[in-house]
Formats: structure tokens, sequence, C-alpha cells
């Protein structure tokens, strides 16, 4: 039964990661990411993995596709035709893509039981985190902002330097705002 | 687009339940799926689309950039802040265990050690990440203008 869905998924996935990458004009090619995002987020969600899915929602379909928009809109809406020959790219997409294909043979089925992620820290955390949380339900939670809050302090420093960043090669100096205000009024 | 009358009534009708939705995601982040980053890019989304719709103007002044640029720092200093309160608390760096407080002890209507450090550090992540995404959305539009 859930064939149906899965498999529909996952092919339209694939054709429009093929499309994204054959398509010359880039307003298009940003649409078709969009729909990639949305399509690789009803696919998490069918991995029970809704956290996930409402981040490649919001991120991957809605904030980075804006982003992308505004970007063209800056630069230009249509890509160069490539002008070297693509065998090279071909061999190292085809290296690559079969030692991606060979790693997977040493990886867990999916839903194995015995894999090494089921096996080794969760259950202890699973156990653990009841009486550690004095009953918080959520396992994931804990483990990311109490268990693992180092980490966790971490990725929002990294986000906070890369917003930083992006103000500072982007932002107008703010004598240009004052300067335009000045000129409208 | 406010021109266009669908876009307009739609995303009107809609963004409340987006900022509400993020809201439920981050403040029930602790029960059901979801935390602070989640939360913070619906709820940045949510703005963003009122930004796309209504104009750069319009989001600029419901969401003021200079206080959006200080809400980027506010939401790490919340974080790290539940970190150092700890330690002046007696434990380790954000060991949440030691915030304790004592208020209405049997009601449980104020979370309590565990439950108010990790809400607090969801909080902040939330913070964050919400203005960092609004903060590069107003740089790429402030150069849209420059053009």
């Amino acid at each position: 039964m859930m064939d149906i869905i899965v498999l529909p998924i996952l092919t339209l996935l694939a054709l429009t990661a093929v499309t994204v990458a054959r398509i010359r004009n880039l307003w298009a090619a940003v649409m078709f990411t969009g729909i990639y995002s949305f399509l690789s987020a009803s696919w998490m969600l069918i991995l029970d993995a809704p956290d996930v899915a409402f981040t490649e929602a919001a991120v991957g379909a809605g904030i980075s596709t804006v982003l992308m928009l505004s970007t063209l809109a800056l630069t230009g809406r249509k890509e160069k035709p490539p002008s070297k020959s693509p065998v090279i790219g071909l061999f190292v997409v085809i290296v690559t893509g079969g030692a991606l294909v060979y790693g997977t043979m040493d990886m867990p089925f999916y839903g194995d039981p015995h894999a090494p992620a089921h096996e080794y820290p969760q259950p202890s955390f699973v156990e653990k985190s009841q009486p550690d949380m004095h009953g918080l339900p959520n396992v994931v939670t804990a483990v990311l902002a109490s268990y693992r809050g180092y980490d966790t302090l971490g990725e929002t420093a990294v986000i906070f330097t890369a917003g930083i960043a992006v103000l500072l090669i982007l932002r107008r100096p703010k004598e240009d705002d004052e300067l335009e205000e000045e000129a409208v009024a | 687009m406010i021109s266009f009358p669908i876009i307009r009534v739609v995303s009107k009708l809609l963004i409340p339940y987006i900022l509400l939705f993020a809201f439920y995601v981050q403040f029930h982040g602790d029960f059901g799926p979801g935390g602070g980053f989640q939360a913070g890019v619906i709820f940045a989304s949510a703005l963003i689309l009122y930004g796309l719709v209504f104009g750069v103007a319009a989001i600029k002044r419901v969401a003021p950039p200079i206080a959006i640029e200080k809400m980027i720092a506010l939401g790490l200093l919340m974080y790290a802040g539940t970190g150092v309160a700890t330690m002046l608390l007696g434990g380790n760096f954000l060991d949440y265990d030691v915030l304790k407080h004592g208020l209405f002890p049997d009601q449980h209507i104020l979370p309590e050690g565990q439950h108010l450090g990790i809400f607090v550090v969801e909080l902040g992540v939330g913070i964050t990440v919400s203005a960092v995404m609004t903060m590069i959305f107003y740089a790429f539009t402030s150069r849209e203008i420059a053009k």
C-alpha cells in the first residue's frame, strides 16, 4: 500500500533533479528546486520525521527559493551555455555516484532493528530520559537541548555567525540609505 | 503583488495561522515534533511571505530591521546566558537541574529544572533563527532597490 505513495514520490524526485540540471532558464530551475524540496518534505514525512519535514518545507521550498529569486533579480535569468566539454564532468559524477552507491552496500536496511543507530545510543537515552527529564516526553528534544546542549549551542552560534557574515557582505553602508532618503525628501 | 486580489486575500488569511503554527512548534516542541529551529524558520517564512505580498516597507514597519538585528544576538545570549545562570546557581554549564524556583510546586504551572532549561534554550534558538532568516531577506531586498 505504501508503495503507491513512495514510488511516485521517489520517481518525481529523480525527474525533478534531472530537470533542474538540464534546464537553462534559471527562474524555472529555482522553481523546480522548490518543488524538489516539497517532494523531499513529503518523503521525510513518510520516514516519520515530521520536524525535518517542517524544516525542509520552510527553508528549502520557502526561504531559500525566495533568496534564490532575489539573487536572480540582481544577476541574470539565463545560464550561459557550457563552453567546456561535458566528458570530464560526466566522469566525475559517475565516479562519485558509483562510490556513493558502493557505500550504501554496507548500510543496514531501512527499519533494521539491529542497525547501529538503533542498537547503541538510543535505547539508553530512551530509558534514561524519562527520569532524567522529569517526564518530558520528547526524547529528540531532550537529546538536542539537554544531553547534547553544547552541540546545539554551537549550532546556534554557527547560525549567528552566518547571519552576521551575510549582513557584512550584502548590507549597504548606512550613509547610502540616508542620502537616498534625503534625495526622496 | 498587492494588486493580485487572490494572493492578497489568501496570504492575509494564512499568515496568522502560519505564525500560530510557528508558536505551536516552538512551545509544544518539548512534547511533539519540533523545536526552536523549526519554529524559527516557520516564523520567518510567515514574515517573508508578508514582505513579498505587501512590500518591503510594510514588513519593515512590522519587524523593524534594528529590532531584528538585536534579536540575532539576543537569542544566542539567551542560550549562553542559561548556561552561565546554571553555573552561577552552582551547577555545570547548561546543567538545567539547578534551575529551581519553588513557585507553585504542586500545580506544575511554571516549568522547572530540565523542562525550564530546555524551554528557554529552545526559545533562544527560535529567536536567533527567525531573526537571521528575516535579516538575510532584508539584506537581499535592500540590494534590489540599490540596482
